[in-house]
């Protein structure tokens, strides 16, 4: 056994932490990182100095150190690549040997990788761009409350995406007016409807009037519709007291789903209640708000595809996504990507797509990608181009903005979805063939005539400030 | 402005009550009954029939028509046996499945012939 001696000071990152030679292994935790540099310090020194900031290091040698075996817990840089197209910056691939990290617990994983590390002096940024969580991992992790399939025969519904609804305005409504909203919507023919976010318990609204009077109009629409239907009652709440309590309620009044928002929330509170969600058969619906703060820097902070896994892992059954065509921010092919991430067994290595690793989550549920705001009828056939039927499209103004109503919007988002997916499984190129499509399924629907005629000119076509990083030059 | 026009659904009218997917698109003609068919066996789905009185449509288990039929991969013999069962049970709605052995679900269900609601 070779012997170490204490030797005080400082010593160059890249002698410890920077392992050109070493092969990952299949527990370890990998992660990619974009570094921004200071100018004039070295790639490999500044990729060694992520590790161990991200792992066991501190600036100075200390005599402590020698009492363990760094070699086995250190976080070792492996690779350097060349950001294409953009030479401020590059990836470095750093291993972190899977006892660093607590068992199911996304925190703690966080707390390391993105933890002090970002606020490194020899940094200008730093960008978390993906992870690769070893299964031995994710085994340890609760994941998805449900899960797609389970969410699918728990709602009774198949081979179509799931139909929802943002209600609106966000804020100001008393209960009773709010569960209106919802009755009319889902008569119409929504299958789920959901609070905003920012919708907790205010003045106006307190949370256990509006779930008794949401739960009213969902009971009656399923009475008068024959169909399941459900209604995200959010949770998020001050203290993890006041959201169990929330949610105690909510299962009290027979409602099949519940709402969290996961990050402004917090990934403990999150896990907590996937938990509870699990434990008392509840569907989990997941709300993102606070991403675009960590996400839409290119250069700086977290990817949303890592904060998808990090959502899988924690539990959610459904998590927003980005829509690719409508009002929110999110290029189309990594949008793809980290819809994938959400719903499959296991997403290979794809650069085009933004994917840095392949991801095996063994029977890890999926999670349903939500694709929410600034959606309307014309956007349906490439909606479902898009993503597929595992998924749930949520048109809020393209329901409530209807002429005649919430129900006749709602039924106007019924017959063009279900004419788009009798279209698709018949062989039409549904996004080529999407005009005709909707205008065939007007005749028999006057919601729907009305609903094109009204959205008839409204794009939304501003480029994305978050590009997958291609060479441009 | 168009004149706003009601939206025509009640409690108390059975034939507000809707079937899930394709439930709000006219009935679908023979032609393209068929046309679902093929997709749900070009996607390597097992067939099965299922039928239920319409008041009752909310349950999760109706009544199988028979057996799902297992790597059946003629439509037509699809097709005959759901208009067997809906000869059999005219008043009930008949529904097309197709299992997903793979993820354990159902890749699609769709109600092919609609029963009497009123």
């Amino acid at each position: 056994m070779a012997v170490k001696i204490y030797n005080a000071g400082v010593k160059e990152y890249r002698q410890t932490y920077w392992t050109p030679d070493y092969t990952p292994l299949d527990t370890d935790i990998l992660a990619c990182f974009k570094i921004t540099p200071q100018p004039g310090v070295p790639r490999e020194e500044v990729a060694a100095a992520v590790a161990a900031e991200s792992s066991t290091g501190t600036w100075t040698t200390v005599w402590t150190d020698l009492l363990t075996d760094l070699d086995y817990y250190k976080g070792r840089a492996y690779k350097i690549e060349d950001v294409p197209g953009d030479d401020s910056c590059f990836y470095a691939f750093v291993a972190y040997p899977i006892d660093l990290f607590e068992e199911g617990s996304v925190v703690n994983v966080l707390t390391s990788l993105v933890g002090n590390v970002f606020g490194f002096k020899a940094l200008r940024a730093l960008r978390l761009e993906d992870v690769r969580f070893p299964i031995a991992y994710v085994k340890t992790c609760g994941g998805p409350p449900a899960g797609i399939q389970v969410e699918r025969d728990r709602l009774n519904k198949y081979g179509r995406a799931l139909l929802g609804c943002t209600i609106k305005p966000k804020l100001g409504l008393s209960a009773k007016n709010y569960g209106r909203a919802v009755y009319e919507c889902l008569r119409g023919g929504l299958d789920l409807t959901k609070d905003d976010e920012n919708v907790n318990s205010q003045p106006f609204m307190r949370w256990r009037d509006r779930f008794e009077f949401v739960m009213e109009a969902v009971h009656k629409a399923e009475r008068e519709t024959g169909e399941r239907k459900g209604h995200y009652l959010n949770v998020t709440a001050p203290t993890p007291e006041e959201m169990y309590k929330r949610a105690e309620f909510a299962k009290e009044l027979n409602a099949p789903i519940i709402m969290h928002d996961y990050l402004t929330g917090g990934l403990t509170a999150n896990t907590g209640l996937a938990n509870w969600c699990r434990n008392n058969g509840m569907l989990l619906h997941i709300h993102r708000a606070m991403h675009a703060v960590l996400d839409r820097n290119p250069h700086h902070g977290i990817h949303f595809r890592v904060l998808t896994k990090v959502l899988r892992l924690s539990g959610g059954d459904h998590l927003h996504s980005g829509t690719v065509v409508g009002k929110l921010e999110g290029d189309r092919a990594a949008t793809l990507g980290w819809i994938d991430t959400m719903r499959d067994e296991f997403i290979k290595e794809d650069r085009s797509r933004g994917l840095f690793f392949d991801q095996d989550w063994g029977s890890m549920p999926g999670v349903f990608p939500v694709a929410s705001g600034g959606i309307h009828v014309w956007h349906m056939p490439a909606l479902v181009s898009i993503f597929g039927d595992d998924a749930c499209l949520q048109f809020g103004g393209g329901t409530l903005g209807h002429p005649w109503g919430n129900a006749a919007g709602a039924a106007a988002n019924r017959v063009a979805l279900e004419a788009c997916v009798e279209a698709r499984n018949q062989g039409v190129e549904i996004e080529k063939e999407g005009k005709a499509i909707l205008t065939k399924a007007a005749k028999s629907s006057p919601e729907l005539k009305i609903a094109m005629e009204t959205w008839k000119e409204i794009k939304f076509e501003f480029d994305t400030v978050d590009k997958l990083d291609i060479a441009h030059k | 402005m168009s004149e706003v026009i009601d939206y025509k659904s009640r409690v108390s009218d059975p034939a507000s009550r809707k079937f899930e997917t394709f439930s709000y698109l006219p009935a679908m003609a023979d032609k393209d009954i068929k046309k679902q068919v093929q997709y749900l066996i070009s996607k390597g789905w097992n067939p099965a029939i299922e039928h239920t009185e319409p008041e009752y449509v909310m349950d999760s288990y109706w009544y199988m028509w028979k057996l799902p039929m297992f790597g059946e991969t003629d439509v037509d013999r699809v097709l005959a046996e759901a208009a067997a069962c809906h000869k059999a049970n005219p008043n009930n709605h008949v529904r097309l499945i197709g299992y997903n052995n793979f993820n354990q679900s159902q890749g699609t269900a769709m109600v092919i012939y609609r029963g009497k609601t009123v």
